[in-house]
């Protein structure tokens, strides 16, 4: 037996990885009750000047980040990797084991055990038995001992590495989170419509991001249910590279767009009292889109016209219809009434304009780059597939003796699972009664 | 005939359900056994016909989705899944008795659905943020592990209770508690059952996690809801570890069955209407 400092073996025991799960159980707590990354003074309001003095020194207003709570997690990923460590080689010892060495007196004393005997040789025994557990799915193998012909069989033997991958997949997900922290980022830009950008601010730091691109929102719209509830938020988005649209897509939530590794979220919006317009020509197709306020006029360059905003009827927060006031350079002025989002075609004299109006928005975009989420997948799958091998999945051996005395040969075989023992018994029975009728 | 008339008939035939087990229990009335077995069965059956019919409905309103999206949805999914979940152990482990233990939790969560006035039992469209392949796997997997989660609180508190009248040595076969299964095989179904209900967590709490990156490109966030559902996962793997390799069995386990099973309520429930954040589903 090696002998082991105490600094290990404080650190392989499974009391330190219960009594860390439940310090982690307890005090995860906190930040459920006490609101989380809230200002100084909003918990000096809401709890007093000491408490909030107090939470800043324990890091409380920040705790799933702070220094005591990352090292309760620190010595679990420590407990965990020198647990296995202490543990694994053992385990895989097991797995490697030359079953067919196993001592025939160990055998005959097994739980599950059964015995029968024959008066045919033992070549064809061996064969018989061979064939019997191989049309089970058990591919034996055989080996000669001083006064028997021993074979065995397993299934499962990886199984015992289950505990192992789940193990593992903690620390997996572990580092699919640090390298997130390390060359991912996170934050937001509320985009107006028809507004660019190339950068954005990062959360916490509050730092300037470069996109390395430029990003467009073209269009922003919320669509309401009969009720008045949302029913969806779209943006539609135009990506820039060296002044070349490379990518066009309306995103929704739970559907954002990906560019260069980085993820757009649709996570909310702004309206303004402002009014996009978008007048096209029907006989040159030429377009003008114009942002403005209510109540002004503003000139339209390309069609030598003046649009601007007369009226408007809202509901609640969103504005309804809009009433347009249009003239180019010949006749009298045009108004007319255009729905929100809609639009509308007015016949001047020699000439036709499609003219489009809506209440202006801008886009909340939440921003996130995060090369560590395959990581932390691939930590999660490992979970699974590991929970259900350590759980459902066993290592299952069957030995068998051949022995001959006077000319008759007696079968004995006996069999062992480390988990699902019940399970296990009904497919020994099912077995051994098998290969009995196979060797009569 | 429609779906809340359906899940109304569901609410009472549950409660006779928890009666006639409560029977079979107390008065040894074996012979009912099947009849009661064959009744849950149906009664199983309307409700499941009540939640297909009510998904159905949904797309009739003209915003379809599946019946998972509001707190009172998610307690009539709750009882259908224990009620699923104990039909299955009585048919794996042959016992009976299980049901006055486990049946009662599908009655409450119905009766609370049913008859609790600051939980809304319309059909509501779907808010962006719920508009999601994700929302059916994650609310499923979570609760095939809060059914698992109750019914090995039943069982627990069922082992309590015969452990309490053992101590005493007053069971015999013929005192009521005699004809539950032996202390050994409910620790066993209590733990196998908090083994399924585990892995069923664990995927739930995966599926959330994947769904909130692809919604918000954050796949935690320690969101109170999510920390909770943590905290539930921390405590049943300190239960499967300490019965693994401290051998911790028998009345310690049933304990930790039952408190872990008050986490689940509190994730479940507690967080909606006590705390804020993402999933305040409950609260409207």
């Amino acid at each position: 037996m090696k002998k082991k400092n105490s600094l290990f073996s404080f650190f392989s025991s499974v009391k330190l990885a219960l009594f860390t799960l439940f310090l982690l159980s307890i005090t995860s707590i906190i930040g459920t009750v006490i609101p989380q990354k809230e200002s100084i003074s909003w918990y000096a309001q809401n709890y007093s000047e000491t408490t909030a003095r107090i939470f800043q020194v324990l890091s409380i207003p920040n705790m799933y980040n702070s220094w005591w709570f990352l090292g309760l997690l620190g010595l679990l990923a420590a407990n965990l990797i020198i647990c296995s460590i202490d543990r694994f080689p053992g385990v895989w010892k097991q797995i490697k084991a030359d079953n067919l060495a196993t001592d025939p007196k160990r055998i005959m004393k097994m739980r599950l055990t059964a015995s029968w005997t024959s008066d045919k040789s033992e070549e064809i025994l061996a064969t018989e038995l061979s064939n019997g557990l191989l049309s089970k799915g058990w591919k034996a193998a055989q080996r000669k001992h001083d006064n028997a012909l021993m074979l065995f069989a397993q299934k499962g033997a990886m199984t015992r590495t289950g505990v192992y991958i789940v193990h593992a997949s903690i620390l997996v997900i572990f580092i699919g989170a640090i390298i997130g922290e390390l060359y991912g980022f996170k934050g937001s830009v509320m985009l107006p419509e028809t507004q660019a950008t190339s950068s954005f601010f990062q959360f916490g730091t509050g730092k300037s991001i470069d996109l390395g691109f430029t990003l467009r929102c073209d269009r922003f719209e919320i669509e309401f249910y009969d009720s008045g509830m949302p029913k969806a938020y779209k943006s539609m988005l135009t990506i820039f590279e060296n002044n070349k649209i490379t990518l066009e897509k309306e995103i929704v939530v739970n559907d954002p767009l990906t560019y260069k590794g980085i993820t757009f979220y649709q996570s909310s919006y702004q309206g303004y009292e402002d009014f996009l317009l978008t007048v096209t020509n029907q006989e040159n197709g030429e377009v003008q889109t114009v942002t403005m306020p209510f109540q002004q006029q503003q000139d339209l360059s390309k069609h030598n016209a003046r649009i601007g905003i007369v009226n408007a009827e809202a509901m609640g927060q969103s504005i309804t219809r809009m009433k347009v006031w249009f003239k180019d350079d010949l006749g009298p002025a045009s108004t007319f009434w255009i729905n929100a989002g809609g639009q509308v075609t007015v016949e001047r004299p020699g000439k036709k304009y499609t003219i489009a109006a809506k209440q202006m928005y801008a886009t909340g975009l939440q921003i996130a780059k995060d090369p560590g989420v395959w990581v932390v997948y691939l930590g999660c799958g490992m979970m699974i597939l590991g929970l259900f091998v350590a759980f459902f999945m066993s290592h299952k051996r069957i030995w068998i003796l051949l022995s001959k005395e006077d000319d008759i040969s007696t079968i004995q075989i006996s069999g062992s699972s480390n988990k699902n023992k019940v399970g296990f018994e009904k497919i020994f029975a099912g077995l051994s009664a098998n290969l009995e009728t196979d060797t009569k | 005939m429609d779906s809340s008339q359906l899940l109304g008939i569901t609410t009472f035939t549950y409660m006779f359900s928890t009666i006639l087990y409560a029977i079979i229990f107390i008065f040894k009335a074996k012979k009912l056994g099947p009849a009661v077995t064959m009744f849950t069965l149906v009664a199983f059956l309307v409700q499941t016909a009540g939640l297909i019919l009510r998904w159905q409905e949904s797309y009739t309103l003209g915003y379809g989705h599946a019946p998972l999206t509001n707190m009172y949805e998610s307690v009539v999914f709750f009882a259908w899944t224990i009620i699923a979940l104990y039909l299955v152990i009585e048919w794996k482990f042959k016992t009976r008795v299980i049901g006055a233990f486990a049946v009662p939790f599908a009655f409450l969560a119905m009766a609370y659905g049913s008859f609790a006035t600051n939980i809304s039992q319309e059909i509501s469209p779907l808010i962006p943020a719920l508009q999601s392949n994700w929302l059916i796997a994650h609310v499923v997997t979570c609760f095939i592990g809060y059914a698992a989660f109750a019914v090995a609180a039943g069982l627990g508190f069922m082992y309590l209770l015969k452990n309490m009248s053992e101590t005493r040595q007053t069971t015999n076969n013929d005192s009521l508690l005699g004809t539950l299964p032996s202390l050994k095989v409910i620790d066993d179904i209590t733990h196998k059952t908090m083994v399924f209900g585990f892995l069923w967590l664990s995927v739930g709490i995966i599926t959330g996690a994947i769904w909130a990156n692809s919604a918000w490109g954050t796949y935690w966030s320690w969101d109170p809801k999510e920390t909770w559902s943590l905290i539930t996962w921390f405590i049943y793997a300190i239960t499967l570890h300490a019965r693994y390799t401290r051998g911790w069995d028998g009345s310690r386990i049933a304990w930790l069955a039952i408190f872990g099973f008050v986490s689940v309520i509190f994730t479940y429930y507690g967080v909606n209407f006590l705390l804020s954040g993402l999933h305040s589903y409950g609260s409207n």
